[in-house]
């Protein structure tokens, strides 16, 4: 009885799911399946970034997160939140304790007057979190267009590729392709924004915030800031304020995995030692 | 019932012997996973999944319960406690990455588990109750998952959250109430992500529970084994200890050396990006994603895409997705073959290898990739092939094959026919 209800039921659901995909069939067959976008056709996978930190053993350039916080001090912090990096984190990029306490100094952070009570802004302390641009979502949004400037803490992780895509995004603005207009005639760039293949619906609100070789100046000893250059810090600075237990994480692994490797060739050897008197080998 | 050569607990020194008196949990334990629990001697590496499993629910009881002391289930800050357990508490980050790929790892090795299960048909009798008992720990474990998931607050939690509670949306007239009072109002929000992190704590005692069930259901008639012969003499048995407590060591290192290696080196990879992004209602992601062990009973929801005459595509597709598992219920009845083990049934193994499989490979897929072609066609036929499988071929297979000849006993399979050699004086018959 169960095997008859069984296989109605079994029918039943087949029949159903067949009926959808004979609709979709038939739609595929006389009307194609589905239109082309520009999106799909010109979207582009991020270009090759190869940090210091990729890899199984990879490990931070501490000179390299140096520049790229100041490339983040300097031009991204005009617009973008940091808001889950404090000050002190920058100890991790080899800045000893006065100049950590130097460089709180350089942000104004909102703050109480101890006085009156009154909202104020302070010279920051390393224990306080990167201040945000604007005060709030609405004065961020009513500032750039109605887009908000998203938070740059998780940019690394909250992408497919997010280095990668970090340093694709700052390098890649260009002028709308003519194929593209051929193509797809109703697809123009609107005005107020920018065309970017790197960015999913190829026009990104945000204007090309490096625009010149040298517009961040570095401190002797680094290479020469050309944008492309200062793209790759800031992407690998990205990648420390998304992930800043990376080394770490990379460094406790292979003590993990040595004393594993070393434990189950032990649990093997154990394995064979026990089964040895009750598995002679198959005669057949 | 118990073999009646299983060898019983003996108390040593007086503090054993107080215990197995007052308390005789030392006896239960000798009994359940020690030398006092007799095992077929013909276990495979298919065999481990059950003891991993286990200390999968362990383990992320351990971690669960960590993260749990730093973690705030409230709307406004849960995704930041989130962060501030990865950057500021100590070992935090490990803890996190350990609960994410540790549910993860407990999916892969239970659904190892479940298709041994399927291929070995372990659910056949005398073993329905612990089949039943497992389908219900696959069930709460889907629940615990599922809001689990929520609790980061990220964009997948948020828009995760909104499509499954919307599946309820679909049942007729009671859907939409029914929606609104799981989640404590018309969206997620602050109430639904409180009940959640409440449920999730609750869930996987639960599941211990139901666990210690499945196990007490097993040792009734004892495991199952690769060639389906039941156990007859004691030649056919080795003590659970030490065999297979050496046998699963080993398992374990095995486990833990891929676990370890996902966790510290590619922690993220089998989650999605959008969940590092804060939830959002007003911002909707391009492609809403359940997590990859979601993803074959999402594809066989997503499936349904035109209504079957008065049922709505909506509700055709949850109830097949409901169906989907609930019909792994019936399996002890719909599979009537006197053979268990697929190494003895031609036509059921070509089945199962090249039907079933690459079924569950392909829906796999689908749920993973966007709603467009050629993925919605691919799903409809696979969706088709896994309801004809469980519900049509299973019960006509049975009927139909002539299985191939059995071993006498787990005896003969391991060792050929030469019983003198092996049986040796212990011969007792099984009761």
């Amino acid at each position: 009885m169960i095997r008859l209800f069984g296989i109605l039921a079994g029918l039943f659901f087949t029949v159903a799911v067949m009926w959808s995909f004979a609709t979709g069939a038939f739609v595929a067959a006389t009307e194609g399946l589905g239109e082309e976008t520009a999106e799909h056709a010109f979207h582009e996978h991020p270009k090759d970034l190869h940090l210091a930190s990729d890899g199984v053993f990879g490990k931070f350039d501490k000179a390299q997160l140096q520049r790229g916080y100041q490339v983040y001090k300097e031009v991204c912090s005009a617009c973008h939140s940091m808001k889950f990096v404090a000050i002190r984190d920058l100890a991790d990029l080899g800045y000893s304790e006065a100049q950590l306490k130097a460089e709180a100094a350089t942000w104004q952070v909102p703050g109480i007057d101890p006085n009156t009570g009154e909202a104020t802004m302070r010279p920051g302390l390393p224990t306080d979190y990167f201040p945000s641009p604007y005060p709030n979502a609405v004065a961020a949004a009513a500032a750039n267009n109605n887009a908000i400037p998203p938070d740059l803490s998780l940019m690394a992780k909250a992408r497919h590729d997010g280095a990668a895509y970090v340093y694709s995004l700052l390098t890649g603005y260009q002028e709308q392709p003519a194929e593209l207009l051929k193509e797809f005639p109703g697809s123009k760039t609107p005005t107020g924004l920018h065309y970017n293949p790197y960015f999913p619906n190829l026009n990104l609100a945000m204007a090309p915030p490096l625009t010149s070789n040298g517009q961040v100046t570095y401190a002797e000893g680094n290479p020469e800031p050309t944008i492309d250059q200062m793209a790759q810090d800031v992407a690998a600075f990205l990648t420390w304020t998304a992930e800043p237990t990376l080394d770490k994480r990379k460094q406790t692994g292979w003590p993990v995995l040595g004393f594993l490797l070393f434990a189950t060739i032990l649990a093997f050897l154990a394995k064979k030692q026990v089964w040895s008197a009750v598995k002679p080998s198959r005669k057949d | 019932m118990s073999f009646p050569w299983a060898s019983q607990y003996e108390p040593k020194n007086g503090l054993t012997k107080f215990l197995d008196e007052k308390l005789p949990l030392p006896r239960l334990v000798y009994g359940a996973i020690g030398a006092g629990y007799p095992v077929p001697r013909n276990l495979s590496y298919m065999w481990n999944f059950g003891v991993l499993a286990g200390f999968c629910l362990v383990l992320q009881i351990v971690t669960g319960v960590v993260l749990a002391m730093h973690y705030a289930p409230n709307a406004l800050v849960a995704f930041g406690t989130t962060e501030h357990i990865m950057r500021d508490v100590n070992w935090g980050w490990m803890m996190r990455y350990a609960h994410a790929n540790g549910a993860s790892f407990f999916f892969i090795v239970v659904y190892l588990h479940i298709f041994r299960g399927f291929f070995y048909s372990s659910y056949k009798a005398p073993r329905e109750m612990i089949w039943l008992l497992g389908v219900v720990i696959f069930l709460l474990m889907m629940a615990t998952a599922f809001m689990g998931y929520v609790l980061p607050w990220g964009q997948m939690s948020f828009w995760g959250a909104k499509v499954i509670t919307g599946l309820f949306g679909a049942i007729p007239v009671v859907g939409e109430p029914i929606q609104v009072w799981l989640l404590g109002g018309f969206a997620p929000d602050n109430a639904a992500l409180n009940r959640f992190f409440s449920l999730h704590f609750l869930l996987p005692f639960v599941i211990a529970g139901v666990v210690i069930l499945h196990i007490w259901a097993l040792h009734i008639p004892g495991s199952s084994n690769p060639t389906g012969v039941e156990i007859k003499t004691e030649a056919d048995t080795v003590p659970f200890h030490p065999y297979y407590t050496a046998k699963d060591g080993f398992g374990l290192g095995v486990f833990l050396l891929l676990y370890c290696a996902m966790l510290f080196f590619l922690p993220n990879y089998l989650g999605h990006p959008d969940n590092y992004i804060e939830a959002n209602p007003l911002s909707t992601p391009a492609h809403i994603v359940p997590e990859w062990y979601f993803w074959p009973f999402y594809a066989i929801l997503r499936a349904f895409t035109v209504d079957f005459f008065f049922i709505p595509a909506k509700l055709m597709g949850v109830l097949a997705m409901f169906a989907a598992i609930l019909v792994w219920f019936f399996l002890p009845w719909l599979d009537k073959s006197p053979v268990r083990s697929g190494h003895y049934r031609p036509m059921f193994r070509k089945f199962f290898w090249f039907g079933l499989i690459p079924t569950m490979a392909v829906l796999f897929y689908c749920g993973g990739a966007p709603a467009e072609e050629p993925f919605v066609m691919l799903s409809q036929l696979a969706t088709a092939y896994y309801f004809l499988h469980f519900l049509v071929i299973l019960p006509l297979v049975s009927s139909i094959e002539k299985p191939e000849p059995l071993p006498y006993s787990i005896t003969e399979a391991v060792l050929g026919s030469d019983k003198k050699a092996v049986l040796g004086e212990n011969t007792t018959p099984a009761v």
